[in-house]
């Protein structure tokens, strides 16, 4: 538990007083102000960051966004936008003074339009229940993470969220038609839109998608959202080669084409912690165990259109390069199958006290060269044997998650900038879909220009002058 | 009802129902459960095949044949139970309605019937299917055939000479072991076993094998319901709970909201 506390010199806000705890109630009713048991919300999920919290605030809406927003502007007070506080970077707790200012409260779905699949809801709906709310209509979300059930729209929203069913439906850049948003000066600005064409000047919301509390707080989304699909199949196939799964992907993708849904890699060392983690049986009853594992889903609308697609496509591959699979047969087939890609992560701290987690885009063919070379470089730089180098990701949006395991604690400094300068190199991206937060800040110059950056810290100054909203956080 | 003398090999039947997928949140609309959803093998009949393949494993078994009786769709339930090892199937299809008025003591003759020509040697079925929860179809289909049955397996031994198997059943307060002699009829519980994934290979293959369908019309049963639904509707949603700021508040809530005091 790393605690960090920022109140250097440099730190240039107000100090929260009992007058402001007080204004606070005032603006918002006792209830929706929390000075105690604020554990929840100043520490993160990775249980890497702990701010110094003096409060909680719980608007109920944007009008009292707002107010909470012009109050602590005038007074120079930082406030930490936070949602379900399941982010991954440090970037939705305090760093020492902040208060908190939880959307939580903002939780109603406030419409479903079944024909035109629009819905319009608050910031702090979690993503499970929002998923619910839409299956009468037979409508999912677009979006799939395994925080669903604590993850609330508003923060998928303000970290531009990815996921497992980003190959099918997009990012949320394209599924979000409107907001409404708070930002740091107290201004409602109302984009909620509900159309998908809409071409009337610059794109603002856009700059708001994946902006992490840093230019503006979300209170409203409202969501394009496709319907659900009946027939789903999940695969998960194994590979000898890494040529042999990248080759699979391009069959997968041209046989499968339309019904893709999701397309999961892992090697072998990842799928076997996750086993031993949750103690449930490999897949594979053959007893084969290849090096690499593709996990494949497919959403459509006709059963045996999906499985006559299905069924071509493994017959193509199993005859070149997949040496073995299984397709889940119901629905517990299908949880057990996707658990195995979804344990991987917690299944580490079960196999060393350190875990570096990375979470990195790079060009598909570079993809497990990633994994060899950081496991080469720490085998000398670190020395043999100290430090597993683990690989699995979204292999389909060519996502890797790279995670180095060891119980040495000092294996950072042979990492950074190390493979940041390696991703620049091939023109990939130090950050996939995690965000910068506090975590990456020194990072983010090795994934854009430094003109690039300059503009960012202009749109910064225009939206919150006074740099109040979730300061040391981005950029 | 004759019985074989003591068989070299023997022959497991294995009832598989394609039921409403365990995971699918089922919905009622119009006085009607939604059945347009994703079906699958019972839970229970997936325990009852991997009990099936495992004998087959041990050399106990030399044959496993899987039978459903359903809809046209139906017969995905017993090619995935070839792809699990079954070596032959029996698909008795009938129409959505005949289907949807099928009732257990109608299923269990149909199995009776089918055992004419399968002289099955041990008949394996989950023990209940979780669409209807009814509990009933291995229960009567020993009774029909008059032979015995241990229900509830969460344990299963062929004896060496293959003329009885013993049943660890799961009741109420605990476990009953039961031994009872071949032919019989034995319903598989939850902890009976942890069913195998099917292998790629397997699944491909098996929608090649072939399936011995037959009208369930032409067996001669008297398919007429002796029940009638009178109604279905959905559970009452649950509504939030609450919190309480004292006991003196909880007693309240008690007596006087919930009456459960």
């Amino acid at each position: 538990m790393l605690r960090v506390s920022l109140r250097t010199a440099r730190w240039a806000h107000a100090k929260v007083t009992d007058a402001d705890i007080a204004a606070f109630k005032e603006i918002l009713g006792e209830k929706n102000v929390l000075t105690e048991d604020l554990d929840k919300y100043s520490k993160d999920w990775l249980g890497k960051y702990e701010g110094e919290c003096p409060a909680v605030v719980k608007p109920e809406d944007a009008e009292m966004t707002s107010k909470i927003m012009k109050y602590c502007n005038e007074k120079n007070i930082a406030v930490v936008p936070q949602a379900g506080n399941t982010g991954l970077v440090g970037g939705s707790v305090p760093t020492g003074g902040e208060i908190v200012l939880s959307v939580e409260k903002m939780n109603t779905i406030t419409s479903i339009d079944g024909i035109s699949r629009v819905v319009e809801s608050g910031a702090g709906v979690v993503l499970q229940s929002l998923e619910d709310a839409l299956l009468p209509h037979n409508l999912t979300v677009p979006l799939d993470l395994a925080a669903k059930g604590s993850c609330c729209i508003g923060g998928n929203v303000a970290t531009n969220a990815g996921g497992i069913r980003f190959l099918r439906y997009g990012s949320l850049h394209q599924s979000v038609l409107g907001l409404r948003v708070v930002t740091a000066t107290g201004d409602i600005l109302d984009l909620r839109n509900k159309l998908p064409k809409d071409n009337t000047g610059y794109d603002l919301k856009q700059l708001f998608i994946g902006s992490e509390g840093t230019l503006g707080i979300i209170t409203d989304v409202v969501l394009q959202v496709p319907s659900e699909m009946k027939s789903s199949n999940v695969a998960l196939l194994g590979c000898e080669t890494f040529d042999g799964v990248l080759r699979t992907m391009q069959h997968a993708r041209s046989e499968l084409g339309e019904i893709i849904s999701a397309l999961e890699f892992a090697d072998a060392r990842s799928v076997e912690m996750s086993l031993s983690h949750t103690g449930n049986d490999h897949p594979f009853a053959d007893g084969e165990r290849p090096k690499y594992y593709l996990l494949i889903e497919t959403l459509g609308s006709n059963e045996d259109h999906d499985m006559e697609k299905l069924g071509n496509f493994l017959d193509d591959v199993l005859s070149k390069d997949v040496v073995t699979g299984t397709i889940a047969q119901d629905g517990t087939q299908t949880k057990n199958l996707w658990a195995v890609r979804e344990n991987i992560t917690v299944s580490f701290k079960d196999f060393g006290k350190h875990n570096l987690k990375y979470d990195v885009s790079l060009p598909t063919s570079d993809f497990y060269k990633c994994v060899e070379d950081t496991q080469a470089r720490l085998d000398q730089e670190v020395g043999k044997g100290e430090c597993d180098v683990v690989g699995f990701g979204h292999i389909g949006d060519g996502n890797l998650h790279l995670n180095v395991i060891s119980n040495n604690p000092n294996v950072s400094p042979s990492m950074e900038p190390w493979l940041y300068e390696w991703l620049t190199e091939r023109g990939g991206s130090v950050s996939a879909e995690h965000g910068i937060g506090l975590m990456k800040r020194e990072a983010l110059k090795y994934s854009k220009p430094q003109n690039a950056i300059d503009y960012m810290k202009q749109l910064k100054k225009v939206f919150d002058p006074n740099n109040i909203l979730n300061p040391f956080k981005v950029i | 009802m004759l019985r074989r003398t003591l068989p070299s090999s023997m022959r497991a039947v294995v009832g598989v129902k394609h039921a409403v997928d365990y995971t699918i949140k089922v919905q009622v609309k119009g006085g009607q459960v939604v059945k347009d959803v994703r079906h699958s093998m019972n839970p229970f009949d997936e325990i009852a095949m991997e009990a099936a393949v495992q004998l087959k494993e041990k050399g106990i078994v030399s044959e496993v044949v899987a039978v459903t009786i359903g809809n046209a769709k139906a017969v995905e339930c017993v090619r995935v139970a070839m792809s699990l090892g079954a070596d032959r199937s029996v698909h008795v299809v009938g129409d959505q309605t005949a289907i949807d008025n099928l009732e257990t003591l109608q299923v269990a003759k149909i199995f009776a019937k089918l055992h004419e020509e399968l002289q099955g040697d041990i008949y394996l079925m989950g023990k209940q299917a979780i669409d209807d929860d009814q509990c009933h179809t291995p229960q009567m289909l020993a009774g029909l055939l008059n032979i015995p049955q241990g229900t509830f397996a969460a344990g299963l031994t062929v004896a060496d000479d293959k003329s009885s198997v013993t049943v660890q059943r799961e009741v109420d307060d605990g476990h009953q072991t039961v031994n009872v002699s071949l032919p019989a009829v034995v319903s598989c519980d939850l902890r009976l076993n942890t069913p195998r994934f099917p292998n790629i290979r397997n699944i491909m293959k098996a929608k090649k094998m072939p399936v011995n369908t037959m009208k369930i019309e032409d067996l001669g049963i008297d398919l007429t319901p002796r029940t009638a639904t009178l109604e279905i509707s959905a559970p009452e949603a649950r509504k939030g709970g609450g919190k309480v700021a004292d006991v003196d508040e909880l007693i309240n809530k008690l007596k006087n909201e919930a009456k459960a005091i």
